[in-house]
């Protein structure tokens, strides 16, 4: 059946697939027009600022909100049609954890899992023992919610989303509150997860963390997916800069342009530029015969930090 | 087939929620005490009653004392408790955020409202059976237990007498069912659940005092709380069925209006908690 499904469905190979996924609140447009496609086996990082439209997307996807216009599917079924088959083989975690905070962490499980309908019930200990094993929560599976700590929280979310094998994990910020062991933790889990197969959309602000886990991105601005693909890709793309640091840099930048050079900018004793065809040997060969002074010369690409603020935009103020 | 693997799995959850959590064995608690406090109220009371009344019989049977409780706690305690929970229901998910895991489970909407419903009114029937259990112990243990005379008419045996007592809890049921309806629906529309009790409580609260006001008597008729007190008439001898069951007919209706409110309002919601 799934099998089949995948095929059949209209983003064959995708774990996720929407098509003109909108949300529209009052007049604005929350989420506007987003066609994901996260490949199965992917580990799908998914990107923007806050108030990007990130989670009203992952609300969509998991049904809990209803989409103003657009359609998607989940592992190759149409949500509309037998999205609920669907979910019962996504674990999800988002926007944070959330429990009943005077049942222990033991009984939250239980307790969820006894909603699902699919799920078999002669199992249910082991299961809930081994997802809370493999998130380090046994020692307090006992202990109510209410007393857990921020990461311990976390960790039971995760624990939740890992009740039954998984084909898609849809994970919000799952590293949100965790020590530097614990995050190293998340990310090991993860990179596990995905080796066995399963499909990880990550929707992360932490992009070292992206970068390190994640083969394909998908980047959100103001309700739009202004880049999808991926990561090695994206980070190719990027184009390459000179960094000259020197004594003179107004004489610095003149070689540069001089030399065909865009973007050329200074600031104190560094000069950037896009280096474009330009052959960097040249260009320190011709910086030296000009009697500038060369500290330091270097061919980089911009970090993934500041080629995702060119990609959203500079500025703290929320969109929308 | 072990316990775990009967269907319901989710339904029996859900009653664990509801029985085990401390707030509602207390309101448990304080309901089986009332019909105990009455009791001894009476008992240490030198004034001498009257029969042909309910409170007035306890002292001749203490099978009035189950009646005299569930009188007492019928306008306002009984739809506290109910509001409370029912209330709960979908707010209290929705307040903790763990309504977005149960429908990404996936649980279907209608599904959760089904099973919150179910799970309500076990909590209404066992309200009731608390009330009257326990006003059934307390008499017995401090009134006499033999023949007694209903409200009129002749005496009756003492398993007549519980007969009845039995019919009235059940008919009690129903119509505080109804309250328990119309705090599921109230409880779709908030993420606050204490907002979602006041307002069923409200609610409930305004039918009774319009009922109360005379100039209004063209609507009280169609007002939910307007039969409630109405089971009286099953403790006449022969049995006067005829306010009794436009009285069901009337909170059954209202039961479906608040359900399919419930429904509409949950099933096409965006749950955003």
């Amino acid at each position: 059946m799934s099998e089949e499904g995948l095929v059949a469905g209209s983003g064959a190979g995708a774990a996720i697939s929407s098509i003109g996924l909108t949300k529209r609140f009052g007049s604005v447009n929350a989420v506007d027009g987003v066609d994901l496609d996260v490949p199965v086996g992917s580990v799908y990082g998914f990107l923007g600022p806050n108030g990007s439209g990130k989670t009203t997307t992952i609300r969509m996807l998991l049904g809990l909100i209803f989409p103003t216009s657009g359609s998607h599917t989940l592992l190759g079924d149409d949500f509309l049609t037998s999205g609920a088959l669907a979910l019962s083989r996504v674990g999800a975690l988002v926007e944070g954890p959330a429990f009943h905070p005077y049942l222990s962490g033991h009984a939250n499980l239980v307790r969820l899992d006894a909603a699902d309908r699919s799920a078999d019930a002669g199992t249910v200990k082991t299961r809930v023992g081994e997802a809370l094993d493999r998130v380090g929560l046994s020692a307090a599976a006992a202990k109510r919610y209410r007393a857990y700590s921020l990461g311990m929280r976390q960790r039971l979310g995760i624990a939740a989303a890992l009740l039954r094998p998984r084909d898609l994990l849809v994970l919000d910020e799952p590293t949100n509150g965790l020590d530097p062991q614990g995050t190293r933790e998340v990310r090991t889990l993860v990179s596990d997860l995905a080796r066995g197969g399963v499909t990880v959309f990550l929707s992360s602000h932490l992009l070292s963390e992206v970068e390190q886990l994640c083969t394909a991105v998908g980047v959100m601005s103001a309700g739009r997916l202004v880049w999808q693909g991926e990561l090695a890709h994206l980070r190719e793309q990027q184009a390459k800069q000179v960094r000259v640091e020197t004594p003179a840099p107004d004489a610095a930048a003149r070689v540069l342009t001089a030399a065909g050079l865009r973007d050329v900018a200074r600031a104190d004793a560094i000069v950037t530029a896009t280096l474009g065809d330009a052959d960097p040997e040249q260009l320190v060969t011709a910086l030296v015969r000009a009697g500038v002074g060369v500290r330091g010369f270097a061919v980089e690409r911009p970090s993934f930090e500041e080629q995702f603020v060119g990609l959203t935009g500079e500025g703290f103020n929320v969109s929308g | 087939m072990s316990p775990a693997e009967l269907p319901g799995r989710f339904f029996r959850s859900e009653l664990k929620l509801v029985f085990r959590r401390r707030r509602n064995v207390a309101l448990l608690t304080i309901l089986g005490l009332v019909p105990v406090l009455i009791s001894i109220a009476v008992k240490t009371s030198n004034r001498s009653s009257r029969g042909g009344s309910i409170f007035g019989g306890i002292s001749e049977n203490g099978l009035f004392a189950a009646l005299a409780a569930l009188l007492a706690v019928l306008p306002l305690f009984l739809p506290l408790v109910v509001s409370v929970v029912a209330g709960d229901a979908i707010a209290g998910e929705a307040s903790t955020g763990t309504l977005r895991y149960l429908l990404s489970v996936p649980v279907g909407r209608t599904r959760l409202l089904t099973v919150k419903l179910a799970a309500i009114l076990v909590w209404c029937v066992a309200c009731v059976a608390t009330v009257a259990l326990m006003g059934v112990l307390a008499g017995l243990a401090l009134f006499p237990s033999g023949e007694l005379t209903l409200l009129s008419g002749r005496p009756v045996a003492y398993s007549v007498g519980l007969g009845r007592l039995a019919l009235v809890s059940g008919y009690v049921v129903v119509v505080i069912a109804m309250v328990g309806a119309l705090g599921l629906f109230v409880s779709t529309m908030t993420e606050v659940p204490v907002a979602a009790m006041a307002a069923t409580l409200t609610l409930t609260i305004v039918s009774e005092v319009a009922d109360a006001v005379p100039q209004l008597s063209a609507i009280h008729g169609w007002l939910p709380t307007h039969y409630w007190l109405q089971w009286v008439d099953l403790l006449r001898d022969p049995v006067r069925t005829v306010d009794i069951s436009t009285g069901l007919l009337v909170t059954l209706g209202y039961v479906t209006v608040f359900l399919a409110l419930a429904w509409a309002r949950f099933g096409g919601k965006d749950v955003t908690s």
